[in-house]
């Protein structure tokens, strides 16, 4: 028999870990592994949930999706903002980067304790798997991914950023 | 007080470079860096916001990130005057940011080791953001330095324009003696290395500064500031208290 309270955390951790990012819908917020961790603490659901990225625009809305979602499900719910340790892309869990790739989306490449200060990483195209691509502009539609073309079968794509 | 202080310098310098490379916001010469430019001025607002948000916690009189950020006048703001120098032309923008991103990015990965927890928080997203606007600055800097006659210019322009002010980067400002932050004097053979080595491929030098120009942690600024400021601070000043 598990205990009530441990039952409920499990719960709302459901309930808050199906919300989807609102700039990269394919992929929810636990994919991403924005949210850290939901608990109950004296009855109230708290989410911890970190950024992505210190001045993304998205924030507030995944703060408030996430609040609402656990309303929803019949929690009181309070958002705990976490700075340390900082996101990195290497929190993506595998079923994330899969949904990014069939969504068109080029995954992180590689691990972020690679990364140099200059030169390029090569980019696997989602659509046709080559590596024949070539960086377009280090800066796509949102802070977190680059934009890409693959030069086999010609289409552009986003690339989310290893950071 | 003095941590207060300390983070006041650091996150003036952050929205007041964020607020100068928002202004290119529509008007750069492609579209890559009319995107590249606000996602810049994003990463330097957002850590602006989280220093904001800690001095007011740490100042405990009441004020908000808002009240630091837009009813401070040009003599109480203390960023470093490198970042206010107006944008001119692109150059001289990416000079800048390649001047400031050189010296912010080994700053954050020596804070990332700060005693204090909310500042290793803080310095553990903006070191990374750093590494890019290094890389991108860095690399518009070779492609224009060792670009056309009229690139190469500009860019020579742009180091005799803003080179003299960066020598205000390593003073302590208000840190003096705060263990909790990074010694900024200490960083200054890592920034000129990061610096040779883009000048060396964009065939550009170092000019030497006899007298390097200081005085932004003192409220002591250059008359650009004051007007940009009146242009970032006129919405919040005619609505008091409005919030998004």
């Amino acid at each position: 028999m598990v205990e009530p309270a441990r039952l409920d955390s499990r719960r709302a951790w459901a309930a808050a870990a199906q919300v989807p990012d609102p700039e990269v819908p394919c992929v929810t917020v636990a994919d991403l592994g924005i949210l850290r961790d939901v608990r109950i603490e004296d009855g109230v659901a708290v989410a911890d949930v970190t950024p992505t990225y210190s001045g993304c625009p998205a924030v507030l809305a995944i703060e408030l999706a996430i609040e609402t979602a656990l309303l929803e499900a019949g929690f009181q719910a309070r958002i705990n903002r976490v700075m340390q340790p900082a996101w990195t892309t290497d929190w993506i869990t595998q079923a994330g980067r899969e949904k990014l790739r069939a969504y068109g989306i080029a995954p992180p490449e590689g691990s972020t304790s690679k990364l140099a200060l200059f030169g390029e990483t090569t980019v696997t195209c989602p659509r046709c798997g080559s590596r024949d691509t070539e960086k377009l502009s280090e800066f796509g539609s949102t802070a977190c991914k680059a934009h890409y073309r693959c030069t086999t079968c010609a289409e552009p794509f986003d690339y989310f950023k290893c950071i | 007080m003095a941590l207060f202080e300390a983070l006041l310098d650091l996150a003036d310098d952050h929205l007041v470079l964020g607020h100068r490379l928002s202004e290119w916001c529509g008007h750069a010469p492609m579209l890559e860096e009319d995107l590249a430019m606000p996602n810049m001025a994003l990463d330097l607002i957002g850590t602006a916001r989280s220093l904001y948000e800690y001095a007011a916690h740490v100042e405990g009189q009441g004020r908000s990130e808002d009240d630091l950020a837009y009813l401070r006048g040009e003599r109480d703001y203390r960023n470093c005057l490198l970042v206010e120098r107006p944008n001119r032309d692109f150059a001289q923008t990416m000079l800048r940011q390649l001047y400031f991103a050189a010296f912010m990015h080994p700053y954050w990965a020596a804070a990332a080791n700060s005693p204090d927890e909310t500042i290793q928080g803080i310095a553990g997203k903006a070191v990374k953001e750093m590494a890019y606007h290094i890389r991108h600055a860095g690399e518009w800097v070779v492609r224009l330095g060792d670009g056309t006659e009229e690139s190469a210019r500009r860019m020579a322009d742009a180091i005799e324009d803003l080179h003299l002010y960066t020598g205000e980067l390593f003073e302590p400002g208000n840190a003096i003696g705060l263990a909790a932050l990074p010694d900024r004097a200490a960083l200054r053979p890592t920034w000129q290395a990061t610096i040779d080595s883009v000048f060396a491929q964009a065939m550009l030098t170092s000019p030497e500064i006899p007298y390097p120009q200081t005085g932004g942690r003192k409220g002591l600024h250059g008359e650009d500031l004051g007007h940009m400021l009146a242009d970032m601070q006129s919405v919040h000043r005619a609505h008091p208290g409005a919030i998004w």
